[in-house]
Formats: C-alpha cells, structure tokens, sequence
C-alpha cells in the first residue's frame, strides 16, 4: 500500500477534520466518499494536520499509540498499533476540570506515558532501546475523541484524525523504569466513586514499552524521529469510557499514584 | 430442607467426586432451596471426604468479582473448604484425568499465622493476622452438569472447588499494594488477560474479612496456618492436555502450572 490520494484530496479531507476536531462537530467517516484510501493515506491527513497545527503555533509535544491491545488488532484487522501526534494544546493539568463543550464524544483510557531523554529513531527499535532511553514513565489518562459520526469508523479514518488524540494529562508519581516493573502495573479506573475498568499494563502488548517501540518504528516510515523530550503514551489498558459534565475520573495505579480529572460543560 | 435430604444431596455429591460423573442441579430439583441448605449439603459433601481421610487445610472464596456476583444475581462472595487431597507444588503437573469439567482462575493466596475469629474482623486484621500472601491458580471444577449453576448449587458443591497450586514466590502484605497489584495471565506464552487485586470485592483482604465474619457466624473455625484462596483476578481458562498457564502478580511474582490428561467431560 501507498499514498493513493491527491494532494489536493489530501488537504481537502485534512480541512474536514481539523474543522471537525477545533469546531466540535461530527463528520462521516472519510472512507464514504474516498473507498479506497489506505492507511498511508490516513498518515498523510493526519502529517497535514500536525503541519497546520505546527504552523499555527502549536508545539509538538510527543505521540501516542492506539489499537494496542491485541483484541483491538484483530477487530480492525492489523498487527501494528496506529499512532497520533500530541500538541501543548490538547494537555490538560491534574485535578483540573476540562471542558467538553469543544469535544465530540468525548471517553477516557488509562495509559502509562513515558517521557525520553534520548533520541530514538526507528527501523528496528526493540522495547529495551526505548526503556534505555526513558527519563521517566508516568501515569496518564487519555481523553479520546472520535470526529466520526455515530462511532462509525474505520483505520484509515481514525488516523486521518489522528488516531482520535484530543485531551491527555499526565500526573501521579513519576519513576524510573528500573524501579518497577512495567509488565504488571495494575490499574484501577472510577467514574464518581464506581470502578469502570480495570487491568494491568501488560494489556498493552505484553509491555507498554513494546508499544513505544512500535510506534518509533512507524515514526521511520513517517519519515520521523523521536527526539529526546518527547511525551510518548503508550496505549489503553482499560476499555475506553464516555464521560459527560460533571463526572469524576480517577486512573490509580500501582506504584505511581493516580491520575484524577473533573469534566465540565 | 430436612438433614435426611441434605445428607442425601451431600453423598450424591460425593459420588459424584469419586465417580467423576456430574448431577442435576439442585435448583431444578428443589426450587425452594436456600443459601442455608445449600451451606449444610457442602458440610456433608466435605465430611465424607474428611471421614475418608481428606484434612481440612484451608478454605477458598468464591464469586467476588461483579460480573460473576451480577451473573448469578447475588451480592456477597461463597466459600468452600480447601482439602489435603486439592494441593499440588507449583512444577506437579496437574492430572486432568481426575477432574470432570475443570477451567483454571489465577489468584492471590494468604497463609495466616494468627487465627481470625469473626464477626467484627476488619481488613486491617487480615493483614495483620496475614503470614504472607502468594499468587495460586485454583483449578475449579463442576460437578453440577454444564456448569450450569445457580448460587446455591455451587455453595452445596464446595463452591466448585478442583484442586490448587500455590506459587513459590511470597511477600509480606506490608511490602507490597494488595489491592493494586496488577495480574498478568499467560497461557502457552501468549497473553490471556490482566486484572488487578481491586477486582476481588475491592481488595482481597476485604474478601478474606467477609469469610471469617462468615465462618464466625457459622462456627466454623479458622485458624493460623491456612491457606486461603481469595478469589479470581482472571476470567476462567479453559484447560487441555499440553496447557501451560503462568500468572505474575506486580511485586510478588510468578505461579506456573502445567495440565496433563483428560477430564471427564
């Protein structure tokens, strides 16, 4: 597979869904109109974005990986995760209360985050070169938000929307890898005081640092690096949840705290 | 329910474990049959193994997860007696030739150096009365046909207990977040699933309370040096010959076993 789309049709669909993303309102899946678009296709809406959102002034602060769990995989037939760019923009403080009149539909997931102190660039980057090349890893929640009309979507749709990146915030106790054990990090996830997920970080393919690893690779074929700074989240270990205003979430972890956000209007 | 059919229930189930043959549910033969009865058949099931020179070395604790508790319509966990005939050392290969419908759970296990006498025991006294805890597999089994079980009809069969194996690897509750801790569940070398302490009722110290509030209720002892299976942190495994099951628990380690043989069903 390769870029099948104009360039043209490619900053046509990537206007649709930045006007979807900054104006908060639901679009059909892209694939109605563009059947055969390929997920190198999706990669290359989503690099229009980034460069849109680069050149009105927002910072690129890291990525993030979805679809990572194997059952994911499989209900959208691929055996990579996909990836998404994260700006300043969509960070959000600890204990603040984030807004979700700007959001679609807006759910939220646990994810362990890491933060690098070296430069990783793919092909062939293994899991140990991304633990060697970690500051820290911290706890983290993802708000998700799908652009996509009734949850109707495919792969190629959800990348051109940046594998629906729209909030996150990282929080909790920041560690070292060497101080834990990143395989079997439990999580518990509430919303107002009712536990809505649980797991262990191993439901990110076997090890969250397999999930970074994955993801520097597909940076390669994007033609990108991973620079020493970066702000990785590494996947889902709990189902995404909806939220509305006026819930709660709470993401505690083991061994590096917990996470906890408020949704307003 | 008179003792002459409660005691003719619990020897039907007792043939039923030598014979490696399943029964008609209880409840579709005795609709009006109570938790209290279905309590009094376990005592007469587990005497007859006693009575044929099984000893008393532990108890496990059943139904603690909510989808199990929401499943079966009740809102409190069961218990059933663990015997000196169940135990199998991590590395035994466990015969599946003596077993009729066996599916394997993987768990935390607390070994107790101080009785615990209900009522009025608070988690905070299972810690304290806790010598340590260690991940397990209970191997449960059904003697009711088809599993096809309502909350009574476990509670007669010994809450479909099979058999167990306690991991090698132990730590002291104090050192490690029970209730956090992650549960990582491997079969044959491919991730099965994940799950966390706080899926059993919260914690499973606060499983452990319940049981001896329960058997101080009931008069039945519960003293230092038992062995006590708190409850499922994985789904149910489905187990055949050839079957290799490892389960991690974050902080404490690893409990592998391994299945040979045919079961009766």
């Amino acid at each position: 597979m390769s870029v099948t789309l104009s360039r043209e049709d490619i900053v046509r669909l990537c206007e649709r869904v930045e006007g979807a993303q900054t104006r908060a309102y639901a679009i059909p899946k892209l694939t109605n109109e563009y059947p055969g678009m390929t997920i190198e296709d999706g990669y290359a809406v989503q690099s229009e974005l980034r460069r849109r959102f680069i050149e009105q002034g927002h910072t690129l602060v890291g990525w993030k990986a979805g679809l990572t769990s194997k059952a994911k995989m499989e209900q959208m037939g691929v055996n990579v995760p996909s990836i998404g760019f994260l700006t300043d923009k969509m960070a959000r403080p600890e204990n603040s209360v984030i807004s979700t009149s700007d959001l679609v539909h807006p759910r939220v997931e646990c994810e362990v985050a890491f933060v690098t102190n070296k430069d990783l660039a793919g092909p062939g980057v293994t899991a140990a070169d991304v633990i060697a090349a970690t500051d820290y890893v911290l706890p983290a929640i993802e708000i998700i938000d799908s652009r996509f009309s009734g949850f109707k979507f495919d792969l190629e749709s959800v990348i051109a929307d940046n594998g629906s990146s729209a909030r996150y915030v990282g929080g909790g106790r920041a560690r070292h890898t060497k101080d834990i054990d990143l395989r079997t990090l439990g999580v518990v996830m509430e919303k107002n005081g009712e536990v809505i997920g649980m797991g262990a970080s191993a439901a990110v393919l076997g090890n969250p640092a397999e999930a970074v690893a994955m993801l520097v690779n597909i940076l390669h074929d994007l033609g990108e690096t991973l620079p020493a700074g970066s702000f990785v989240m590494s996947g889902g270990i709990t189902e995404a949840v909806a939220v509305q205003p006026g819930d709660h979430v709470i993401a505690r972890y083991q061994d590096l705290g917990s996470v906890s956000i408020r949704f307003g209007e | 329910m008179n003792q002459q059919k409660i005691d003719q229930y619990g020897d039907e189930l007792y043939q039923a474990f030598l014979d490696r043959k399943t029964i008609t549910p209880f409840t579709e033969r005795e609709p009006d049959i109570t938790l209290e009865d279905a309590y009094k058949i376990q005592l007469r099931f587990i005497q007859r193994r006693v009575d044929a020179g099984e000893r008393i070395v532990g108890k496990k604790i059943g139904v603690t997860s909510k989808p199990v508790q929401d499943f079966l319509g009740v809102f409190q966990p069961d218990f059933g007696q663990l015997t000196s005939s169940m135990v199998y050392q991590e590395g035994d290969v466990i015969d599946l030739g003596g077993l009729i419908q066996p599916k394997a759970e993987a768990e935390l296990a607390f070994v107790l150096k101080e009785d615990l006498q209900g009522p009025g025991v608070t988690a905070m006294d299972v810690i304290r009365a806790t010598e340590y805890v260690a991940p397990c597999f209970e191997i449960v089994d059904s003697r009711i046909r088809d599993w096809k079980i309502l909350i009574q009809d476990t509670v007669a069969d010994n809450a479909s207990c099979g058999v167990y194996v306690i991991g090698s690897c132990k730590a002291d509750p104090r050192d490690v977040d029970i209730t956090m801790a992650g549960m990582v569940l491997e079969k044959n070398g491919e991730l099965f699933s994940t799950g966390v302490g706080a899926a059993v009722q919260g914690s499973p110290a606060n499983a452990v309370a319940w049981l001896a509030n329960t058997l101080g209720e009931l008069g039945i002892p519960f003293k230092a040096g038992e062995v006590i299976l708190s409850g499922s942190q994985s789904n149910l495994v489905p187990v055949v010959d050839g079957d290799e099951l490892v389960c991690t628990v974050g902080g404490i380690g690893s409990c592998s076993v391994r299945f040979a043989g045919r079961s009766a069903v």
